[in-house]
């Protein structure tokens, strides 16, 4: 039965999984993972790989065929709703009511916890705040912006203080400095104590932001591991040079590929055991000095596309 | 979740379906009363002063228990079809999904929710029909009790019709093609009395004959069947509905994939 509390327990345990929906397609094909306590974890996958399926039952919003779920050592076969308060949800869709105002919204949410209404305006008040969207408090829903019904979903999820959030898709059409803010406030959630799961396409949030990553397509596990040890298993890393002067055009490295961007901007494939000192040893045989080099950001792209490849 | 947190999220729900039907007020409040006021002028006044008495009392008298009748029906059963679907269809129903909301919590809400817009449809028309006529009551108990058991009945009903709808227009079939001909066949505008036997047999097959004449007995102390077994039939179909209400909530159906 449920060990709720217990430090050693994995906020989310997932055995086997299965799911198969009534026209026979099988979204989940017996898949299974464990996310630690406090940990920051990255579900990735194409569009239609089983993320949101997955999501979806964790959450009471789609019935599995098989297998199992624990949430905080509490099964959901045996204590759903025990499971529930445990975990906050922020989807893909926006799915609140469009002419509530936004106070309601959240406060109304705190109620479904069982949170009195005292408690549930203090906190809708700190998340609200938290999230900039105090002053729009008595705002009906449909009259708020993209990014900002995408806090309000963070707002709500948040109200009844879930020790597993999960987000689907959560920077899905936000502005960049909006996605930066909302990174900055997940990680400060998470530093204090916050499991989150997150699924995104944006690859270069999840290298951002996470620790740990599952890759899942076609309704399996690809990979599971660590980000840093999956990046380490890149082969290659692409380095972008920018030069203070035109590049020669005969410019060439011995060992190294070079793709010229402009005339003063070099890519520079590096291969594992390759080292980037003689890189820049033969740049500067040549005579270019080098301003700023950065790493191409897209590490994580490229081996996820890999994965996906060899999975095929 | 404990009884004390059953209790906030059963109020939370509540307090949103009646800050709902308060906020549009125009479409929810006020049509019954002019609906209503209609018919009380055109069947009470104009022509029911040509019909003379029926069952031993005005015709205005007659119409008044059946007509309050028909708008609790209609308000109820309105209420929570369209404030399920609606909530269905952008899909905030998942608020309460994810939550540790038990399913009879989330069903008691919503009923009560459409029982006091029923009821309070129902003090509207009745202040309005009492510029028309007076009301005198013959059983409080007959008429409280009447008055619950049908709104909660056609309360449960709406959110059958909810739960299955798959558009607007599925939501408003069932009241215009099955609701609202058997309220006007059963029994509002005449007394069985008046009808053939074989048609009068017929029309006891219609549960709405027993939801006005209970309500009828209550407030005129006359009926065309017994208001025991009419509370026996609303009781019945209310426990039916319940039941199957609590069965496509605890199984999904149309609601989780």
């Amino acid at each position: 039965m449920a060990v709720s509390g217990a430090e050693h327990v994995p906020a989310l345990r997932i055995r086997d999984l299965r799911k198969a929906y009534a026209n026979g397609f099988e979204a989940l094909k017996g898949i299974s993972l464990e996310v630690q306590q406090g940990d920051f974890f990255a579900l990735l996958g194409p569009n239609g790989a089983g993320k949101s399926t997955t999501i979806g039952i964790v959450c009471s919003l789609v019935d599995k065929s098989a297998g199992n779920v624990e949430v905080h050592g509490i099964d959901i076969d045996t204590d759903f709703p025990g499971a529930k308060k445990y975990i906050g949800i922020v989807p893909q869709e926006f799915n609140f009511n469009l002419f509530e105002n936004v106070f309601d919204i959240v406060t109304n949410q705190a109620g479904y916890y069982g949170l009195p209404r005292k408690l549930a305006c203090e906190r809708a008040e700190k998340y609200l705040k938290a999230l900039g969207l105090w002053d729009k408090k008595d705002v009906s829903g449909r009259m708020l912006s993209g990014g900002m019904k995408r806090r309000l979903m963070i707002a709500r999820a948040l109200v009844h203080e879930p020790k597993l959030l999960i987000l689907d898709e959560p920077t899905a059409g936000v502005d960049i400095e909006m996605r930066r803010g909302m990174w900055d406030f997940l990680k400060e959630l998470n530093a204090g104590g916050t499991t989150i799961i997150l699924t995104t396409h944006y690859l270069e949030e999840a290298e951002a932001l996470c620790r740990n990553i599952a890759i899942i397509n076609h309704g399996e596990i690809v990979e599971n591991t660590s980000i840093r040890g999956l990046l380490r298993r890149l082969h290659r890393e692409v380095f972008i040079v920018d030069s203070a002067d035109t590049l020669p055009m005969d410019l060439s490295l011995d060992d190294f590929t070079l793709r010229r961007v402009d005339d003063c901007t070099l890519e520079i494939e590096v291969e594992k055991g390759q080292h980037l000192n003689d890189a820049f040893a033969a740049l500067d045989a040549q005579g270019v000095r080098v301003v700023s080099m950065r790493n191409r950001a897209n590490r994580l792209e490229e081996m996820f596309v890999t994965l996906l490849e060899s999975a095929a | 979740m404990t009884l004390h947190e059953q209790y906030v999220a059963f109020s939370t729900i509540l307090r949103k379906e009646i800050r709902r039907f308060l906020r549009i007020w125009p479409q929810t409040l006020l049509p019954s009363a002019i609906t209503m006021s209609l018919y009380f002028v055109i069947f009470g006044s104009l022509i029911g002063s040509r019909i003379g008495e029926m069952g031993g009392f005005t015709y205005m008298e007659f119409v008044v228990p059946g007509l309050i009748m028909m708008a609790i029906v209609t308000n109820s059963y309105s209420n929570v079809v369209s404030s399920f679907f609606g909530s269905k269809f952008n899909h905030s129903v998942e608020e309460l999904l994810v939550s540790p909301t038990p399913n009879y919590v989330i069903l008691m809400g919503y009923v009560v929710g459409g029982v006091i817009r029923g009821l309070l449809v129902a003090l509207i028309v009745t202040c309005v029909s009492l510029f028309f006529t007076r009301l005198q009551i013959h059983s409080m108990f007959v008429v409280v009790f009447g008055v619950i058991l049908t709104s909660v009945l056609f309360a449960l009903a709406g959110f059958i019709n909810a739960v299955f709808a798959n558009s607007f227009d599925d939501i408003s079939i069932v009241p215009t093609f099955v609701l609202t001909p058997l309220i006007y066949l059963g029994g509002v505008f005449y007394s069985l009395e008046l009808l053939p036997d074989f048609w009068a047999a017929v029309s006891k097959l219609n549960p709405l004959v027993y939801v006005v004449n209970a309500f009828r007995y209550g407030v005129l102390g006359v009926a065309d069947v017994s208001v025991g077994f009419a509370f026996a039939m609303l009781g019945g179909f209310a426990v039916l509905a319940f039941t199957y209400s609590m069965y496509l909530l605890n199984s999904g159906t149309r609601l989780r994939q």
